[in-house]
């Protein structure tokens, strides 16, 4: 067995990245047409200020505390750990946040901002509609109007988050171009934004788009890593051997990974969704099954044909359901310090399934896909061994489609 | 070196005292071989410039007019090798008119930016259009296109302010676009009152000819930008006639070329009627 993996002295010095042209490595940049660059720029500035007010950082915490519910626990499995046999699994329960996954951590920090400089209307897209109902929440306490692209197709396959949208007062707007899913949803959003741009704040829900986002996402999203590494040492008085996290946009993923990365013996994994199988046209994993190119605001991986047309992306999980990933990801890839997995549809559904029998927790069909590959890491890292797992989300809004793959009417 | 030609082409036009007409169309819509006979038909229509979109899966900045386009297009398998047959199919019988294409990055990142800079020099094209590749990002682009004479059309917009100016038209040449309204192409309408202080900056700032676009969809209002610009681009009223004449099986390249000879008489006549 290894010796367990002690916290390092040096501080995270991956916050380097990106540079200041908001690139990490070759990846990340600001590629936005032109009436929007003034617009990305002056959202750069204003975040750098915000970042480094301390009035703006202890108002942010203070809503993580008692609107959102933070910290969040981290949980031994301890039945997972026994099934799974091997290294102790911890889930980091994000699913336990207001609005039920960690999507709103992002969205309380780009609402605070969103006033601070003055945006008196805020615009979103969503996938499973769990950014959706984030934004809609607090544009809602926030007195703010709300704007919600989501492709047609995910609003016929998540109608309780869209009526749950419509509670919280924002307006949903189906989006019918392209595959009519979270990319199309994210173009449409940007469309609105050019259109619109005096009084909007588009607020991107994943760690993806033109330089800020990448960085201005990871850095709301990292309290889910920083949280995690203190409460795992306080549990085990060490690091843990492992973190893994399921990667769509990869918002939950980076926030989990980046206190981490300079933690040189803690493994970092991400998982895609391989859909029906990476060898079919129906998948989304942008890494494993894709090439580097150019897409809503960054350079990233991206799944595409031999003419640079962007692919269709498929998972079972919608919030997974996107042809790219945020280039901080690709940057983790191609340096090698994090590995990304994939999990298909199947091996999804089944850890679904069983993390709900053997903990009674309902996670989100994309929190399934890092449960799926634990059974494989426990054994890896072995007896002895320490894993976090980002639970990202509750799996409430999948129970349709899960009782759909399954065959049961509900 | 192709850029020579919009260069010729904004000297004559200046010569007679008179704007450009510049009209836009999408490749492969609604098929490789009418696109083809429309672009062969533009000039004698009066088509100044011709700026030839080349298809993309996410048109982020189109409205829903050439958003259509892009995917009927797609849908009939055009390519950007597929655009670059088209133009040079329509420099094989025009050595004059210049072209423009106009698109996305990926489809460019995908080919290789020098692989695409020789294949389209080659084609005859003169000019590229990257709606989502601004000044800080476009050096490598700018680096293989200029070495093939090939100009990288730089766009300005009303949120452009002074102090971007500079880097907007930084190693620009042939001319600037000016996207008169901020938004998507072909929805909201240009403020002509607007756009004449604007092109007036841009002018100053770039020393080169200033086309404005993106919300002129009717005669009247391409005359009034006609009257301040150095041209005028005209895209989703040319590629609403393409879909309306495919949905009523009507002649499509006779009512794209009567629509485009309608708008190009009054940019033609536009200053003269003010004088």
């Amino acid at each position: 067995m290894n010796a367990p993996v002690q916290a390092s002295d040096r501080p995270n010095d991956w916050s380097a990245y990106p540079d200041a042209k908001g690139r990490f490595g070759e990846f990340g940049g600001l590629y936005v047409a032109e009436t929007l660059m003034p617009l990305v720029l002056e959202l750069d500035k204003a975040y750098q200020e915000a970042k480094n007010d301390p009035a703006f950082q202890a108002e942010l915490r203070g809503y993580l505390t008692h609107y959102v519910g933070r910290p969040s626990p981290l949980y031994f499995a301890e039945r997972l750990t026994r099934h799974f046999g091997g290294a102790k699994i911890y889930f980091k329960r994000e699913e336990l946040n207001h609005t039920g996954a960690h999507k709103i951590n992002n969205c309380m920090g780009q609402i605070l901002l969103a006033q601070r400089m003055g945006k008196t209307r805020i615009i979103a897209e969503t996938g499973a509609g769990q950014h959706g109902v984030a934004s809609a929440t607090v544009s809602a306490r926030f007195g703010l109007p709300c704007i919600v692209y989501m492709g047609a197709v995910d609003v016929a396959r998540q109608k309780p988050n869209v009526f749950r949208m419509n509670l919280l007062g924002a307006e949903v707007r189906p989006v019918t171009s392209g595959a009519a899913t979270l990319k199309d949803a994210m173009n449409e959003a940007m469309r609105d934004w050019v259109t619109n741009v005096e009084d909007t704040y588009y607020l991107i829900g994943t760690a993806a788009g033109p330089h800020p986002y990448p960085a201005m996402v990871r850095d709301f999203q990292a309290v889910i890593g920083a949280e995690a590494r203190e409460q795992i040492q306080e549990l085990e008085g060490r690091l843990p051997d492992a973190v893994v996290a399921c990667v769509g946009g990869g918002s939950n993923a980076i926030g989990m990974f980046h206190p981490f990365l300079a933690d040189e013996g803690v493994k970092i994994y991400g998982v895609e969704a391989s859909g029906h199988g990476l060898d079919t046209d129906k998948h989304a994993a942008s890494l494993t099954g894709g090439r580097p190119g150019v897409l809503h605001g960054n350079r990233t991986y991206l799944l595409q044909d031999d003419d640079g047309q962007i692919l269709d992306a498929h998972s079972i999980s919608a919030g997974l359901d996107y042809p790219g990933i945020g280039p901080e990801h690709s940057f983790l890839h191609d340096i090698g310090r994090a590995q990304y997995l994939t999990c298909t549809d199947d091996e999804a559904l089944k850890a679904f399934q069983l993390c709900a029998e053997l903990e009674g927790i309902i996670p989100a069909l994309e929190s399934a896909h890092a449960i799926a590959k634990l059974p494989q890491l426990a054994k890896e890292i072995g007896e002895g061994g320490v894993i976090v797992m980002c639970l990202s989300g509750r799996g409430d809004k999948d129970i349709f489609t899960v009782a759909d793959a399954l065959g049961r009417s509900i | 070196m192709t850029k020579d030609r919009i260069d010729r082409r904004f000297a004559a036009l200046k010569a007679q005292n008179r704007a450009g007409f510049v009209a836009y169309v999408m490749a492969g819509d609604p098929d490789a071989a009418t696109a083809l006979e429309i672009l062969k038909g533009l000039p004698a229509a009066g088509a100044d410039l011709i700026e030839l979109g080349f298809p993309f899966s996410d048109p982020m900045a189109e409205g829903p007019t050439i958003q259509r386009a892009s995917q009927r297009a797609l849908a009939g398998k055009m390519t950007l090798n597929g655009t670059l047959d088209l133009a040079r199919a329509f420099r094989e019988g025009d050595q004059d008119t210049p072209l423009i294409l106009m698109g996305y990055l990926n489809p460019l990142v995908n080919k290789g930016f020098e692989a695409f800079a020789k294949a389209a020099a080659e084609a005859g094209v003169d000019g590229l259009i990257v709606v989502d590749c601004p000044p800080e990002e476009a050096d490598p682009l700018s680096d293989a296109l200029e070495a093939e004479g090939i100009s990288l059309i730089r766009l300005a917009s009303p949120t452009t302010d002074e102090k971007r100016l500079p880097a907007v038209v930084r190693r620009t040449s042939g001319f600037v676009y000016y996207v008169s309204v901020a938004g998507v192409t072909g929805v909201k309408e240009a403020d002509a009152d607007a756009v004449a202080p604007a092109v007036e900056r841009l002018r100053a700032a770039a020393q080169l000819p200033v086309a404005v676009g993106f919300g002129i969809r009717t005669a009247e209002r391409a005359a009034e930008v006609a009257r301040v610009a150095d041209a005028a681009v005209v895209g989703s009223a040319l590629v609403d006639e393409i879909e309306s004449a495919g949905k009523l099986n009507e002649n499509v390249t006779q009512k794209v070329l009567s629509k485009a000879s309608e708008l190009a008489k009054a940019v033609r006549s536009a200053r003269q009627e003010t004088v």
